[in-house]
Formats: structure tokens, sequence, C-alpha cells
């Protein structure tokens, strides 16, 4: 079991995805300590893929201009290590099964203990392919995120009896990336997992207000927010980081 | 393993977004309640027979077989078949499992363009809606095809991300299919993607070797030495393949586009430069560099331009049931013209890699043996682009 629990025993959670080297890791550090600093409570970090195939546009964008500028696994290893001596709340990789697959699993799974990653999201590992990394991760004490899609349904005790770490909640259908509306009966799936397991759920896809935050933590323990926070980096690049201060500020205090 | 199904030795699984698990585990009870349904079975031998126009030939080449002075050539002619390419024996063993279903909606990648043609001449005759992804630098390689598949009333999509080829084609169908499950069947086109897709796929285009052992078998009265097809995700070649498996004496080769050779960067020759990943939903041989992101690959053929092969061809690689050889866009050059000449047949870019490697392999043969050569399209479609390859400025 690691830290990620400690992320929501002060109230809803709030989780911010960066991208690593979006546009550089100088960067990437900035705006993880602004979004610290603001009340995140978990920070998700994704390792670029050069074919993210549950992105949206705005994260496929940010994962090519990572890759562009030449990001290593290895420059992430490294830079996550020093991140570690200013960041205290729980951190967690997201990335795709390739680069863990590649990097050699016991290899990326034993390190992400030693520079202090407490869990992995990796959406192209459904419940039926776990196997291929969570000996490993129960090894060396790095929690396997689960995902529940609204396309779940009989799947929802199973995937939920087994989940360590927190519950990632996909809210819509389709990947990635912010919408106007959330029409899922995400309530519903919620209460199916609740009769299946105490540890925390958190919605993420397509939350990017206050509005949809404050909703969302009403029914979960905490939100996810990926693409608003990418976009905020896309848009002002080395400058962005005191704007992902204040758009996280707006959205935990939308949900105390 | 939780769960070994759709399993090729190590290789195959189903590495995809939790959204679509549903959805295969739907399309793996339709098709296992299908496959053996008497019904099912009869509308699509009509719809082989009738509307796609098989059994295909397998022709003698025997002014082939004279020039190369070596074994029996034989040409496997799927660039008979309706549509142009093998492409159409999956097409509508899917498309008549979707309708099954009760999805009303195709969606497909392509890469040369034959899968989206034949996906969306399927949906034309079932009265189904249909949307292809294309990358974009493929629509405009393939543009006569983009046309026709308009004319079929299809909607071409052009994809813009990563290298804009066939990959990227394939990544945005899953997205899609991810945004809209319930009406729409993910009709992909070659023996990759997570199970059941490898299996369903090989399935279907098994009738090339079921045809090849029969029509070769009252030739020749025996069966042939060696078997070869191109390879990209692996369809035709699993298809010319799969009844001669457990016959050992006949060599299984697959061709792989080997670019401008696979001592360069413009390569495809997955088995050749590769190794063992996951992507799109598999285990199996992806190009790829050592952090594990897919590399950009290169052919002269769109529809050998993927960076990854199918499951079971990296099981048949593995346990050496079948041998991997890389072609260059030069020999298949050659070979694409050497056919035009020689037997009057125009080969597509893709198969001409097929054809290659068999006019090295005929000349080492005894005049006694047999090779079956699969022409799993016909070459219409890149004419334009070979002539510019030679020099010559052509459009269509």
């Amino acid at each position: 079991m690691s830290n990620i629990k400690k992320a929501f025993e002060n109230g809803k959670a709030f989780i911010a995805f960066i991208t690593c080297g979006d546009p550089d890791l100088e960067t990437t550090a900035a705006a993880v300590c602004a979004a610290v600093e603001n009340g995140a409570d978990l920070i998700e970090l994704g390792i670029p893929f050069s074919d993210p195939t549950a992105e949206g546009p705005v994260i496929q964008g940010a994962n090519f201009r990572a890759l562009k500028g030449g990001i290593t696994t290895d420059q992430i290893f490294a830079f996550v290590k020093e991140l570690r001596r200013d960041v205290k709340v729980p951190m967690v990789f997201m990335t795709y099964a390739n680069v863990v697959f590649s990097y050699g699993a016991e290899h990326f799974i034993s390190t992400c203990r030693d520079i202090g990653i407490d869990g992995l999201i990796l959406p192209d590992l459904p419940f039926e392919e776990k196997e291929e990394f969570l000996p490993l991760c129960r090894k060396y004490g790095v929690d396997l995120v689960s995902l529940i899609a609204p396309t779940s349904e009989n799947r929802i005790s199973m995937i939920a009896k087994e989940a360590e770490g927190f519950l990632y909640i996909v809210s819509s259908l389709g990947v990635t990336g912010t919408r106007s509306e959330i029409k899922i009966d995400l309530a519903s799936i919620l209460q199916v997992v609740r009769q299946n397991t105490d540890i925390p759920c958190a919605i993420g896809f397509g939350i990017s207000t206050p509005e949809q935050a404050r909703n969302m933590a009403n029914i979960s323990d905490g939100v996810i927010v990926g693409s608003a926070i990418v976009k905020l980096l896309e848009k002002h690049g080395r400058e962005a980081p005191k704007y992902v201060g204040a758009y996280v500020k707006s959205m935990k205090d939308a949900m105390r | 393993m939780t769960n070994p199904k759709g399993r090729f030795g190590i290789y195959g699984g189903q590495y995809i977004p939790e959204t679509l698990m549903n959805a295969v585990i739907e399309l793996e009870e339709a098709y296992n309640h299908y496959k053996n349904d008497p019904e099912f079975n009869r509308e699509l031998a009509e719809l082989f027979n009738e509307y796609a126009g098989r059994p295909s030939r397998l022709y003698f080449a025997e002014k082939m077989t004279r020039d190369l002075g070596g074994a029996k050539i034989y040409l496997k002619r799927e660039d008979l078949n309706h549509t142009g390419a093998h492409k159409i024996n999956n097409v509508l063993g899917q498309a008549l499992l979707a309708k099954k279903m009760g999805k009303t909606r195709l969606i497909a990648e392509t890469g040369a363009g034959q899968h989206g043609v034949a996906t969306a001449t399927a949906a034309a005759l079932m009265g189904m809606e249909c949307v292809v992804f294309m990358g974009e630098e493929d629509t405009i390689r393939q543009a006569l095809n983009v046309y026709r598949m308009r004319l079929l009333g299809a909607k071409v999509i052009p994809v813009k991300t990563g290298t804009a080829t066939l990959k990227d084609a394939v990544s945005e169908a899953m997205r899609e299919w991810t945004s809209r499950i319930s009406d729409t069947h993910y009709c992909l086109g070659s023996v990759m993607g997570p199970h059941p897709f490898p299996t369903i796929v090989r399935d279907f285009q098994a009738v090339i070797s079921k045809e090849i052992k029969e029509q070769i078998l009252e030739k020749e009265g025996r069966l042939p030495d060696a078997v070869i097809a191109c390879v990209g995700g692996g369809s035709n070649a699993i298809g010319s393949f799969y009844n001669f498996i457990q016959d050992e004496g006949v060599r299984l080769i697959g061709c792989e586009a080997a670019g401008r050779g696979i001592d360069t960067f413009e390569t495809a020759a997955t088995v050749s430069t590769g190794r063992v990943g996951i992507f799109h939903g598999m285990k199996s041989y992806f190009c790829q560099n050592k952090d594990g992101q897919i590399a950009p690959v290169y052919s002269i053929s769109a529809g050998l331009d993927y960076p990854g092969i199918g499951p079971e061809h990296a099981y048949l690689h593995d346990i050496g049931r079948a041998e991997y050889v890389p072609v260059t866009d030069d020999e298949a050059v050659c070979a694409f013209e050497y056919l035009a000449k020689t037997e009057g047949i125009i080969p597509a870019i893709e198969s001409a890699h097929a054809v290659a490697h068999g006019m090295k392999l005929a000349p080492t043969m005894g005049k006694d043996q047999i090779i079956v050569i699969t022409i799993s399209g016909r070459g219409d479609k890149d004419c334009a682009a070979i002539a510019r390859y030679r020099g010559e400025d052509i459009h269509e």
C-alpha cells in the first residue's frame, strides 16, 4: 500500500495531470509546484508516448511536444527524483504499457519506488491484462491504478474488488479532453463501486470548470483534471506555472 | 495470466482501454456463436462466391517459371476478387457478423486504401453507414482509392497526427470506437489489434489457403514446397499460411517491407528490425526506439507501412514455423514491372514484395518443386506512384 490514500485525507482530492517535458522539465517542475502550493492533493505525471491512443488532441499535443524536445524515460526518472525533495504529496505516473514493458518492467517499477512514485496508471492495461505488471507493482509497493468506464457495467464489481490505490472513474465515452456536459449516470456507477470497495474514487475525463469539479466531487472522493491544465501549458509555455496555480486554486476552492 | 484467451504463445492479448473491453467481449461471444452457425456460413459462402467472385484462381505462371529456370510458380490470384484485393474476404465476414450483432455503422482504418474500399463496399451492400480513417500522407499517395470510398458512400477522414500513415489511422479508429460503441463495429483490416480480431480476421482469410490446398492437389496431386506472401499486419499471409501450418514440409515465407533497407531508418521490416512490445491492443514485434516509442516506419507501399506485425506471425516466427524476409522498395518495384511484362499481371506494390522474393527463391529450387505466391491485390492503384518512383511525372 502506497501513500496514495493520504491524498484523500483532507476532504475531496484535486488531482492534477501534467505531461513531463511539455515544453521542458523546468516548466514541468514549476507547474507541479504551483499546483501543489494551490491545493493539488495528488500529481499525475504523464510520461509521453508516441501513440497515445486514449488521449484527445490536447494531451496528444503535449506528448508530441515533449517527445520533440527529446525527452527520455531516464531523464524523467532523474527529474522526479529531484522533484521529490520539494513535493510531498503523492505522485503517480500515467503512461502506456509499452513504455513500462520496453524499459524492462522490473527495472521501471523498482525505479518508481526508488524515486518516490506511488502509483502507475496505464490506460491500455485493462483488468484482463493486469498480471503483466501487478506482481512487480506489489513487490515494490507501487499501486497499479484501475479504471472504470461508462461501458464497464457488469465488470464494475470485479474491477472494484481488486482495485488498489484509488479508482479512476472515466466520466465519458471517448478520449481525454474537456467537455461542456457530462451525461453519464456516474452516481449509479459509484454506487456499485461503493458496494465492492472502500478505496477512494476519483472522476476524470472531460472536467474543466469549477462547477463541474464541485458536482463531481459531490458524488466521489476527488476529481482528475488533465486537458484543461495541459491547455494552459500549450498556451503559455514557460509562463504557464502561474496560470496553472491560479486555475488549481479556483478548482480546489469550488470543491471545498 | 488472468485470461489466457487469444494468446499465440506470449503474443496477442487485449491491451486496450477499459471503455472497449465489453465491446471486444461482445464481439468474441457473437463470433463464437456465429462461426459454427450453418445459416451464417451459408450467407457468407454466398457472398464469397456470388459477390466477391470466389474461389480465386490458382494460376500456373508458366512464362515466369521458364524464365527463372527453377521451381514451378503458381500465383494465387486474390487480385481478381471484387474490389481487387484479399481484403474483401475479411470485410464480408466482419460486416455480416456486425449486422447480425445489430450494428448499423462500420468504421475502419486503411493504409493503401484497399481495406477502406472493401469496407465501404460491404457497407454499401449491407446498407450500413461507413467511416474510414486514413493517414493524410496515404490519402495523397492513394488519391484514387479515396475517391472510390467516397463514391461508395463512405466518409473518409484524413488523419494528421503522428506520421499521418497507417498506424495513426489505426489509433484514430480506436479513439473513434471508444466514443461510439453501441451502434458501431470497428472493422479491423488485419490480423492485429486486441483479441478476438487476430483470430476472426485469420479465420475469414483462411479461405485463401483452403483453396490453395484444394487447387494445388487437383493440379499437381501434392502440396507446394513453399508459400510466399507479403506481410504488413499480415492478413493475406496468415490466410495463405493457415491451412499449411500443420504440413511441416511446406515452407511458409512472409515478405516484409524493408523500404530503403533494413540497415536504414527508412524501413517497415518489423521482424528484422523490431523487438517485442505492447501496442494497438496486442503484444507482438514492433519497430520502436529504446524507450518504447513507436518508430516512424517507411515503405513505398502504403499497405505495408506499419510498425507492427500480427501476434500469430510473431509466434510462428519464434517457433521457427514461418520465415520472415525483408524486401526493399527497389526489389518490389522491379518485381512489379517484371510480373507485368512476363505474365501480363500488374500486382499491387504490396504483393510485388512477395513476387520479388519468389524471383530470388525459384532459381535456387529444383524444377520438380512448387512455389505458391499470393498476389494479394491488383496494382492499378500503384501505377502513378511507381511511375513517379521511376522519374515520370504522372498524376491520377
